[in-house]
């Protein structure tokens, strides 16, 4: 690879990435043993009752934390997917208006067709993202550039509106409660069979790599595109097809957690950097232990009740973030 | 040879490029100069195949740029547009591997690896190639993305105001850059610039722009007139010479 030898000034790169790996696997285990009813180790190597024990693990703990490391995952790959799209750094599915759309798609189907498989849910729900993701854009490309602030501020405002729309008539048909479980991520309701579309996001993720070099040119602009003979409008289309549908799945799963994605990426670009061939696997493996360790911490603090994972990971996220952005004096833009 | 046949650029109320014919030679250095608006960047980026024409057509070595395939123009043309991404945090060496892209597709081989090391010596960028794009001062980030275009390996090379954000010594530099790399490695090297001292002193072919439309073209030695400089900016210039070139004057 041509980064190689750049890179082995800066750090080494594979033996870093194993680290990662490593720590991700750690994380994983914890995340297995952590949990209200009991599940003594002993009894799952030794064979006594561990009927009860291998089954607790199979429908519960391991969805959990597969959920867990497939949403930080997909949701890192993302938002710095639409960071290099957007050209912006502030913007992930939460701020721009997609989570929202997504959420107005499942409450579309859930009033006009509750009975269609979660799947075709999904579809719905991304098709919805997608078109509010074109209509965000259009709107972006209209207004004069300024601060890159300016962007995700209407983003949020964009996904607001859209979010009154759906809070709307999920007040009247009464599905608030299930209007809040989509969009404020929660793994303490994943069991097998809750959880499996996860791993389409986790697919995608894994399928933008293939992508990873068109991505950062996309990053340098549009004319640079065009100069190196590329198609602007079809790198466009293949990155937000991924995203939205990585949001509506973790829309009909788990729920999303606000920020993880925004906050993962910003950290791999200021310590490695956005060339999303060396980023991606780096924000891959931050966003599943990141999003690990909120959930451990949030299931732990307070045993044996639980802090919701989003929670946690807005306090340790804007507080990491702080630091590098104070530390490193990092421009934005 | 770039051929430029009646090219014209309108917007709703305005004509940006007005019925444009040229023709870029296939070496040595061609300065596009006139004051601003004169729709020299838009007819650059038209040529680039960047933004779509109204009328007219570009030929690059027959190639109509509209119609041929992004790729195979990436491997004969390649533009540098002002105002980059800045903010990407790639370092040095990754920037130009990108130049490579069109030959390379994502994986570079042995002869773009050279490539990359030629384009970033060539710059004096050997020190910094490992550092971010953001960590470098305005004339180093200047010089990473040139080596860029130059690792592309084009015959033809397009530059919008390459020399903008640059001080005097490093605009300088810049230039005589420029005219090396025309003179030793035969490219064909098409600037945009503002300053026509730099036009009149590097420059092999001059082409002077004015509200949309080509007022001369010809050697540095016709620009630099006094009543064809007052006709094409619509100030006084006093024209002096020193050491051989004829420079303007327009401070006083």
């Amino acid at each position: 690879m041509q980064a190689a030898a750049s890179m082995s000034v800066r750090f080494r790169p594979v033996a870093g990435l194993v680290l990662a790996v490593g720590c991700v696997a750690v994380l994983a285990v914890i995340s297995l043993l952590i949990g209200v009813a009991d599940m003594p180790l002993g009894d799952l190597l030794s064979g006594d009752g561990s009927a009860q024990a291998i089954q607790l693990l199979l429908v519960s703990r391991i969805p959990r934390t597969l959920a867990l490391v497939l949403s930080g995952m997909s949701m890192g790959v993302a938002a710095l997917i639409m960071q290099m799209l957007f050209r912006n750094r502030f913007v992930e599915p939460t701020t721009t208006g997609m989570v929202e759309a997504a959420s107005l798609g499942l409450l579309v189907v859930a009033l006009l067709a509750p009975g269609l498989p979660i799947f075709y849910k999904m579809v719905v729900a991304s098709g919805f993202a997608l078109a509010a993701t074109f209509m965000f854009l259009r709107l972006v490309s209209k207004i004069p550039a300024g601060s890159s602030l300016i962007v995700p501020l209407l983003g949020l405002m964009f996904g607001g509106v859209i979010n009154a729309v759906t809070t709307f008539f999920a007040y009247r048909y009464d599905l608030l409660q299930s209007l809040a479980t989509w969009i404020n991520g929660d793994f303490s309701g994943v069991l097998r069979g809750r959880y499996e579309l996860l791993w389409v996001a986790g697919g995608l993720a894994v399928l933008s790599y293939l992508a990873a070099d068109r991505f950062t040119v996309a990053g340098l602009g549009q004319s640079f595109t065009r100069n190196l003979g590329l198609n602007y409008g079809r790198i466009l289309a293949f990155g937000l097809v991924i995203v939205s549908m990585v949001s509506a799945s973790a829309v009909v799963t788990a729920g999303t957690v606000p920020f993880l994605g925004l906050i993962v990426a910003n950290v791999v670009s200021l310590t490695v950097g956005d060339n999303l061939r060396r980023a991606l696997p780096w924000v891959a493996l931050s966003g599943a232990g990141f999003l690990l360790a909120c959930d451990i911490v949030g299931r732990v603090l307070r045993f044996p009740y639980e802090i919701p994972v989003g929670t946690v990971a807005g306090v340790f996220g804007s507080g990491i973030f702080l630091y590098l952005l104070l530390r490193r004096r990092a421009r934005f833009g | 040879m770039i051929e430029i046949q009646n090219l014209t650029k309108r917007y709703d109320d305005a004509t940006v490029v007005d019925d444009v014919s040229l023709a870029l030679p296939e070496s040595g250095i061609t300065a596009i100069v006139g004051p601003n608006g004169a729709g020299k960047s838009t007819l650059l980026s038209m040529v680039a195949r960047l933004i779509p024409s109204t009328s007219g057509r570009v030929l690059v070595d027959g190639l109509d740029v509209q119609e041929t395939p992004g790729a195979v123009l990436a491997k004969r043309l390649a533009i540098l547009k002002q105002n980059n991404q800045v903010g990407m945090r790639l370092t040095v060496s990754e920037l130009v591997a990108f130049g490579r892209f069109p030959h390379s597709g994502g994986r570079p081989t042995v002869e773009d690896e050279r490539h990359i090391d030629e384009a970033i010596s060539y710059l004096g960028l050997d020190d910094l190639r490992n550092r971010f794009l953001d960590e470098l001062s305005g004339g180093q980030r200047q010089r990473a993305f040139v080596a860029m275009v130059l690792a592309q390996d084009t015959k033809y090379v397009l530059l919008d105001e390459p020399l903008n954000s640059l001080d005097m010594k490093h605009a300088a530099a810049m230039m005589k850059l420029l005219r090396r790399t025309a003179d030793d490695l035969g490219r064909s090297i098409t600037v945009v610039i503002h300053d026509i001292n730099f036009a009149s002193i590097y420059a092999d072919h001059v082409v002077a722009m004015r509200d949309g439309r080509v007022m001369l073209q010809g050697g540095a030695g016709d620009l630099m007139q006094e009543a064809v400089l007052q006709d094409i900016y619509d100030t006084v210039v006093q024209v002096r010479e020193v050491e051989g070139h004829r420079l303007g004057l327009h401070y006083l």
